[in-house]
């Protein structure tokens, strides 16, 4: 298998051994693949490609067909340990009523996401275009991308829906997360990672 | 006649039987003193009987699944598309069995098979059979092919829902059971339809109350109603609209009643009438009401989870997006069960026009994730043994 995402390992080693996970927007299930072998977790993927469909089914990961913006009424409260959506946030219709519903069938919420604050971004803006980067390859013409936001963007959400973050990190697609990343994330992270759980406050 | 037959077809097949004369105590509360069942294999069994799969049909359904019985047929079995070699249930990896269930009119004992105590045909003396009596039936026929355990159950429609009970009734017998475009109970829009159907053909005059045989007739006129009614629920409204829309056959209109003037009202009556001739009245009636009984939750207070807590297989559990007939809700509810079990189970929800007859054609999404999900049925299958 191709190596994994950056974000993915980054992840792995926030997840306890043994649980049981929903991954939405599980892709070819790579993430999955790589959670029952390293720690061992039982669960599913939502996805709602076809091809992504088959692949997951080849590699005998549980997957179900479904369409994220249709919401996650199928689960019961609390029925995951972690609900986990990688670099799937910034193209849902409702990302904060998404995050609520993972909230709600999951005891903790993994998410990760690019972060439009990124100086690269930044940068793109201040010369007059829409960012094309690692992290965010598409042009704005045909990208999935509807609900980009900066770490800060995303952390007043997180503040408005009385959303504690547990841990967060910041990577780059080449796997380093540097000293100035940690310094300055929003201005120097390109890719988010966020461990949530709901406010008891 | 097919040109030739395809290398990718099982080929020709011959139709095998078993009897048995033990007696099967039905849900109905009587009993058959000893029934025989009418059934084809593809491919071969290996030596551990590790790769055996059972396929269960649907409604009009029959024994002949695949291949051919002759070079002068016409058509190959009616699940050609799925069952051959390379082909999602691929028969140079499975032993593949298909029979006639009990109660239907292909060979395996029915209605139009001699009651042994009277002599006579059963008619409508043949009792009400459910779809858990079938999989009891199967069950046997399994034990009599040296079969412990199927690799998979897989069937569509009223087939689906034979898969789904054999996890329930024998969850040790199943490793893997495959249901499409099924439903964990009817609608009361479904039986609606269902009773409709049997309506016609009970208030047929040529139905002599189920003793048509006798009569020397067949109630022609109500079984091609009910056939015609359940192929307008197989297809979508789209599909229609595609495949006939408002074409009229001469061009005109010809104010009468007497013949089909559009197409789709003489595709209607085609298929009405081609089925009189293949099927017969009396396990038409029968089919229905096993598909009108099917609720397997009634017996867990309607709690299809819990249910289904007890199963061991895992699943593969696909519907059409434009079924109505057996809509995707209905697969959900499958699925939502399952996934509240913790149980392994992956759901396709195939985008396909064609209404719930999608399950018998070759769709590309549908026919990749079937097949990329045998394969690792016939990896596991390899491994038993």
């Amino acid at each position: 298998m191709a190596s994994l995402r950056t974000d993915l390992v980054l992840l792995t080693e926030w997840i306890e051994p043994g649980k049981h996970v929903l991954d939405l927007g599980c892709g070819n299930g790579a993430l999955l693949v790589h959670l029952r072998e390293k720690r061992q977790i039982t669960g599913y993927g939502l996805e709602i490609d076809d091809h992504n469909i088959t692949q997951c089914i080849q590699s005998g990961i549980n997957v179900i067909q479904t369409d994220l913006d249709k919401g996650l009424s199928d689960f019961e409260a609390g029925a995951f340990d972690y609900v986990v959506m990688t670099q799937t946030l910034q193209a849902i219709r409702h990302p904060g009523k998404l995050l609520q519903e993972m909230l709600r069938i999951g005891r903790e919420v993994i998410v990760t996401f690019p972060n439009f604050g990124h100086w690269q971004a930044r940068l793109s803006l201040a010369l007059g275009h829409m960012p094309l980067s690692r992290a965010l390859p598409n042009h704005w013409y045909d990208t999935p991308n509807i609900h980009l936001c900066t770490l800060a963007d995303f952390e007043d959400l997180c503040d408005a829906l009385k959303i504690e973050i547990l841990q967060r990190a910041v990577v780059d697609p080449a796997h380093k997360s540097s000293l100035l990343m940690r310094l300055l994330p929003n201005l120097m992270g390109e890719i988010a990672v966020y461990r949530l759980k709901k406010s008891t406050k | 006649m097919p040109e030739k037959i395809p290398d990718n077809s099982v080929g020709l097949v011959t139709p095998q039987r078993q009897s048995f004369a033990q007696a099967l105590k039905l849900d109905c509360g009587r009993s058959l003193p000893e029934y025989e069942l009418i059934y084809e294999t593809y491919g071969t069994l290996n030596a551990q009987a590790s790769n055996a799969v059972l396929i269960c049909h649907a409604l009009s359904g029959d024994h002949h699944a695949a291949g051919y019985h002759s070079l002068e047929d016409r058509k190959p079995g009616w699940w050609d598309s799925c069952i051959g070699p390379g082909k999602p249930i691929d028969t140079h990896r499975f032993f593949v069995v298909s029979l006639n269930n009990l109660g239907g009119c292909k060979g395996s004992t029915g209605p139009n098979t001699p009651n042994p105590v009277t002599g006579k045909l059963y008619g409508a003396d043949f009792p009400m059979v459910t779809v858990r009596d079938w999989v009891e039936s199967q069950a046997r026929l399994a034990a009599s092919l040296g079969i412990q355990q199927w690799a998979a159950v897989i069937g569509g429609s009223l087939g689906g829902m034979q898969a789904l009970q054999w996890t329930l009734q024998y969850p040790e017998q199943v490793r893997n059971a495959v249901v499409i475009a099924a439903a964990p109970k009817l609608s009361a829009q479904n039986i609606a339809f269902n009773e409709v159907a049997r309506q016609a053909i009970l208030s047929d005059p040529d139905f002599h109350a189920g003793r048509y045989y006798e009569h020397d007739t067949v109630p022609r006129r109500g079984l091609m109603l009910a056939r015609m009614l359940g192929h307008i629920t197989y297809l979508s409204d789209d599909a229609m609209r595609a495949k006939f829309g408002r074409e009229l056959r001469e061009g005109k209109l010809n104010f009468g009643f007497d013949e089909a003037e559009f197409q789709v009202e003489s595709y209607l009556h085609y298929q009405g009438r081609s089925f009189v001739d293949r099927f017969d009245a009396n396990t038409y009636l029968l089919m229905t009401k096993a598909l009108d009984y099917f609720d397997p939750a009634s017996l867990h207070e309607h709690d299809l989870t819990r249910a289904l807590a007890g199963v061991k297989a895992k699943f593969l559990v696909v519907s059409f997006t434009s079924d109505w007939r057996f809509s995707p809700a209905r697969s959900r509810e499958i699925v939502q069960a399952l996934l509240r079990n913790r149980k392994t189970v992956s759901y396709m929800e195939v985008t396909a026009n064609q209404g719930h007859d999608a399950f018998l054609l070759e769709i590309p999404q549908y026919i990749n994730g079937f097949s990329a999900y045998m394969q690792h049925v016939a990896r596991e299958a390899e491994q038993h043994g």
